[in-house]
């Protein structure tokens, strides 16, 4: 057994995490700067906070992720990080030429205090920062939330630093798309752009962290939204936040400080949040539905309809980051499936009850737990088992140990491809989703069946 | 490809470097060095071991890294905690691909597992200390481990949790060996201060606690090994077949009670010298084990490792059978050298990654009629590169110093000189010199560049520059390289492939590198609209 020592009793634990469902905030921080088109990301820490965020995002995207640090010694963390940031300032501007550096924090950082503010303030002064040109900062103590926690504060400090009011409207309407995909990220600017709105999406990795092979290396690949984009979203008809966690923040700045007026929707994982998106997309852009979007939408209907039987009353566990497992939990209870544990690795007060309100007709005993990790998810499935299992490449761990069938939703994907070019969002992202899902249940349904029963219309 | 006889290295140095600025071109210059040891006899000094410079990219990471990730990591049966926030435990967790295979189903491996205290803001203002005890508690009543290893991250040196008191205190309480590491992320330059860490815990704390003597005949400890893509398997089988009882393996497929008798064998053999040498020098002190660099790279290094250690030993039995087992084994070899050698002959590689490996690993790509056109290590000092000798020059900087330098005396019942002055002598007229290490530039071909520390920025220029045709580094480097139309072999992962170890190993590599550089897939970076872009005719003409 891979985990052969997960015991099916549960016995109370304050101080041990095992096998977390959560990592730090920098690499959610320096994700959602990937998604700035130019922009190179700092990790203003010890080398090795840099090192691993590099290396987790490159193996789930299996891209080229490049990010600076301000390589901390004994010193600098005796003395202050200062010198170490005004020089990495200098060297980066210098040799890599970035439009924008997005610098976050560590604990390290933030233990010792240091006032990034100021720092760049004296960066500026000394004449380190190129003439149009621009640093922006967010504070991302690991040991305060999780990966998203961090991508939510980059994603405010992009407006908080960035957004300007000109005075006049712009006909466009501000998205945040959350910790998702550049898939995602692509498919939400498809419809809206099937819709006809003229959107800012913000952070978008589409294009950055899918460039295609071309043989020559662009170390700032074409996509990303753009400084001038982000400076104008202060001008905008309003901003849709997709996700609580992630993007509620950046939304609610830009509310309070330009009156820019936002809607917080859930991820448009799924039939009905992508309705819910679509139908704030129309209203704020004052635009109709195009058929087109009716019809992918009834195909998305049409596979739910047809397959409803392989759906209804499966067991599922899901585990993820919150905004992720709201809005699936949604989606395949709104198939008939009883979704009976859904864990986040993230501290959030209200996500119980939240799931909660989604399951409790279909699947009323779920257990749902946040700040938990994915040991106490597999002695949930010991002690009753599920008919499918959804979550990170960790739990491919489980799902071979418990023999469930198992399909890799989330972050990180370390093992497979295809999440970065398929969205999850949207009609179709759903369509894929409902693919994947239908097989994995029937293909197990082939491989246990006897075999007097094995069907081969199914 | 580029011919590289038509490089000036000396003027690519100067154009690599001058993209920087003055002060950080001044430094670069000191850490790239041409090699002239072949044709002049010298060895070049080079800068290396001293701090990155901030915001240029590099492929280092850190003290933890090196510590829990690199040597504490493939242990199966010590329960390791990191103590700190989230990350750091997350992303060594399982990353590093050493596999190991315990007994039965019923001994413990942990290595599946990620144990951490996620410190959160209230630890770190009011301290972790009473969390992490009650984490080791809590781990011991869970998993009834036989020793538990606490990994202090960042911030617990800053706001100054006594990791060793806090394990002291529960070792006592709980009857089983708890240890800890103060191996912070920022001590040192890179994950080599992590690694002396680790040794030193693990002389100070493990080995020497189990004396009983196995009755083998010739028992060796195989250091700097860490069972990646199951090299350590491979060496294993080996030496069962030559005869030889390996006792430990510090620390691929390794358990903890092999590292408490470790120092019941008569011989250190160590495979990366950088990682793991300290351990070599304190046994030798304290327990009069004596050690010899190996290398189970590539299929003549692996035979030459072999009968050194049957040297040691003496017995001509045991030379015969090792010179046996080496004649059989390397029939399939030059079989598949030969096949492969056709098609590789002459082409390109460049290494940069490590503290040892883009010096092992030239052996292979010699060995398939590769040429090695630039070389480096990641986190290497300047005796991986110059060799030994120059340790007395080397001066110890503030990074160093901070790095705790055990000192080590004569066990007064454990130690045992395993050969006699006299012995040595006569072994060092066979060539079996011990504690020797000549280091990488004395393998590399006249005019070739040495990269320190490699930076993104050199990387592209070398590769713009030699055009090689596969490049060995890192994930972190991988997908940039392969973007650039280049085939990127992962020394670290192996790009979730290996055995790359012993006389299998080598074939294994052989194929794959084979695969990367004669594949056609990098011919189709172009479509035919690229290739041609001119259309003949026009739409419409009939």
């Amino acid at each position: 057994m891979l985990l052969r020592h997960t015991t099916k009793e549960i016995k109370p634990r304050e101080a041990l995490l095992i096998n977390p469902a959560k990592t730090c905030q920098p690499i959610g921080a320096m994700y959602a700067a990937l998604g700035i088109h130019a922009c190179l990301p700092h990790s203003h820490g010890s080398q090795g906070c840099c090192a691993y965020h590099r290396s987790t995002l490159s193996r789930h995207y299996k891209e080229p992720i490049l990010a600076g640090t301000s390589s901390f010694t004994e010193g600098s963390s005796v003395f202050g990080g200062q010198a170490n940031l005004l020089e990495a300032i200098n060297n980066i501007f210098t040799v890599y030429d970035p439009e924008i550096v997005a610098v976050h924090t560590t604990c390290l950082s933030e233990t010792i205090g240091d006032d990034l503010p100021q720092i760049i303030s004296k960066a500026r002064d000394e004449g380190k920062i190129p003439k149009g040109k621009y640093i922006i900062h967010a504070n991302t103590p690991s040991y305060v939330g999780s990966h998203v926690t961090g991508f939510a504060n980059m994603c405010k400090s992009m407006v908080t630093y960035l957004a300007e009011k000109s005075g006049g409207k712009k006909e466009q309407v501000n998205i945040i798309p959350g910790f998702t995909e550049p898939a995602d990220m692509r498919e939400i600017k498809r419809l809206a752009g099937a819709l006809g709105v003229k959107t800012v999406i913000f952070p978008d990795t589409s294009d950055v962290l899918d460039a295609p092979q071309t043989g020559k290396h662009v170390f700032y690949p074409a996509g990303g939204v753009t400084v001038s984009e982000l400076r104008s979203t202060g001008d905008s008809i309003g901003t849709i936040a997709l996700g609580m966690t992630a993007s509620a923040s950046a939304a609610k700045a830009l509310d309070a400080k330009f009156k820019v007026p936002c809607e917080i929707l859930n991820l448009p994982i799924g039939l009905r949040a992508t309705d819910a998106f679509v139908d704030a997309l129309r209203k704020m852009g004052s635009v109709a539905v195009p058929d087109v979007v009716t019809e992918e939408r009834g195909r998305l209907l049409d596979i739910i309809t047809d397959m409803h039987q392989y759906f209804y009353g499966k067991k599922v566990a899901l585990f993820g980051d919150p905004d992720q497992m709201v809005s699936l939990a949604g989606f395949l209870t709104d198939l008939d499936m009883k979704v009976v544990y859904v864990l986040t690795g993230t501290a959030d007060g209200k996500f119980a009850e939240r799931i909660r309100e989604i399951t409790k007709e279909t699947a009323p005993q779920a257990k749902v737990a946040a700040n938990a990790d994915l040991f106490t998810l597999h002695q949930w499935i010991k002690n009753e088992k599920v008919d499918l299992l959804l979550g990170n490449t960790y739990g491919k761990y489980i799902a071979r140990d418990e023999d469930i069938p198992f399909i890799r939703f989330g972050f990180p994907i370390l093992d497979r491809i295809g999440h970065s070019y398929f969205p999850s969002v949207g009609y179709y992202g759903g369509m894929l989703l409902l693919q994947k899902i239908l097989n994995a249940l029937m293909d197990r349904q082939d491989r246990d069946c006897p075999e007097h029963q094995f069907e081969l219309v199914m | 490809m580029s011919n590289p006889l038509k490089i000036n290295p000396q003027e690519l140095k100067e154009e690599i470097v001058k993209d920087y600025s003055a002060k950080v071109a001044r430094k670069r210059s000191k850490q790239i060095v041409l090699s002239q040891a072949k044709e002049k006899g010298e060895v070049p000094e080079i800068m290396a071991n001293v701090r990155t410079i901030p915001g240029i990219i590099t492929q280092r990471g850190c003290t933890y890294a090196g510590c829990k990730g690199v040597v504490l990591g493939p242990t199966r049966d010590i329960l390791n905690i990191t103590h700190g926030p989230v990350g750091c435990g997350y992303y060594s967790w399982l990353t590093r691909r050493n596999q190991t295979l315990p007994d039965s189903d019923d001994d413990a491996n942990f290595m599946t597992y990620c144990f951490t205290t996620d410190m959160q803001e209230n630890e770190i203002v009011f301290g972790g200390e009473k969390k992490l005890k009650k984490a080791v508690q809590e781990a011991y009543d869970l998993f009834k481990p036989k020793a538990i290893g606490i990994f202090s991250t960042c911030p617990v040196g800053l706001i100054g949790d006594d990791v060793h008191a806090v394990a002291k205190e529960m070792k006592e309480k709980l009857g089983i060996n708890v240890f800890g590491f103060s191996c912070e992320g920022y001590k040192g330059v890179s994950q080599s201060a992590g690694h002396h860490i680790a040794n030193n815990q693990l002389f100070k704390h493990v080995i020497g606690l189990d004396d009983r003597v196995s009755p083998a005949k010739y028992k060796i400890n195989l250091l700097g090994e860490y069972n990646i893509g199951g090299d350590a398997f491979e060496i294993e089988e080996l030496l069962k077949e030559c005869g030889i009882e390996l006792i430990s393996t510090f620390s691929g497929n390794s358990t903890y009670g092999r590292f408490a008798n470790s120092h019941t064998a008569d011989l250190n053999t160590v495979m990366c010298y950088r990682s793991i040498n300290y351990v070599a020098d304190m046994m030798h002190k304290k327990y009069g084990i004596p050690w010899i660099k190996v290398n189970f790279t590539g299929a003549a290094a692996t035979a030459k490792s072999l009968q050194k250690i049957a040297a040691y030993f003496g017995d001509q039995k045991l030379i015969a059978r090792v010179d046996r087992v080496v004649k059989e084994k390397l029939k399939a070899v030059e079989q598949a050298q030969a096949e492969i050698k056709a098609r590789c002959q002459g082409k390109t590689a460049m290494l940069f990654v490590g503290g040892s490996r883009a010096h092992h690993y030239q052996e292979l790509f010699r060995e398939i009629g590769m040429k090695v056109v630039a070389a480096g290590y990641e986190f290497a000092h300047r005796d991986d590169y110059e060799g030994r000798r120059v340790l007395p020059s080397i001066k110890v900087d503030a990074d160093s110093r901070n790095i705790e330098e055990l000192h080590v005396e004569k066990d007064p019942d454990k130690f045992k000189p395993r050969v006699t002055e006299a012995g040595q002598k006569q072994l060092a007229e066979q060539g079996l010199n011990f504690a020797e290490y000549d280091g990488l530039i004395p393998e590399m071909e006249a005019g070739t560049l040495i990269i320190d520390d490699i930076t993104h920025h050199e990387t592209e220029k070398m590769i713009e520059a030699y055009k090689p045709d596969v490049f060995c580094a890192g994930i972190k480097e991988k997908y940039i390289i392969q973007k650039m139309g280049i085939p990127c072999k992962q020394l670290h992962s192996y790009d979730y492939g290996g055995p790359y170890a012993g006389f299998q190993g080598a074939v294994n590599f052989y194929r794959e590198i084979d695969r990367m550089v004669n594949t056609r897939i990098w011919k189709f970076i172009k479509s035919p609209w690229q290739l041609s872009p001119q259309l003949i005719g026009k739409l419409g003409d009939s």
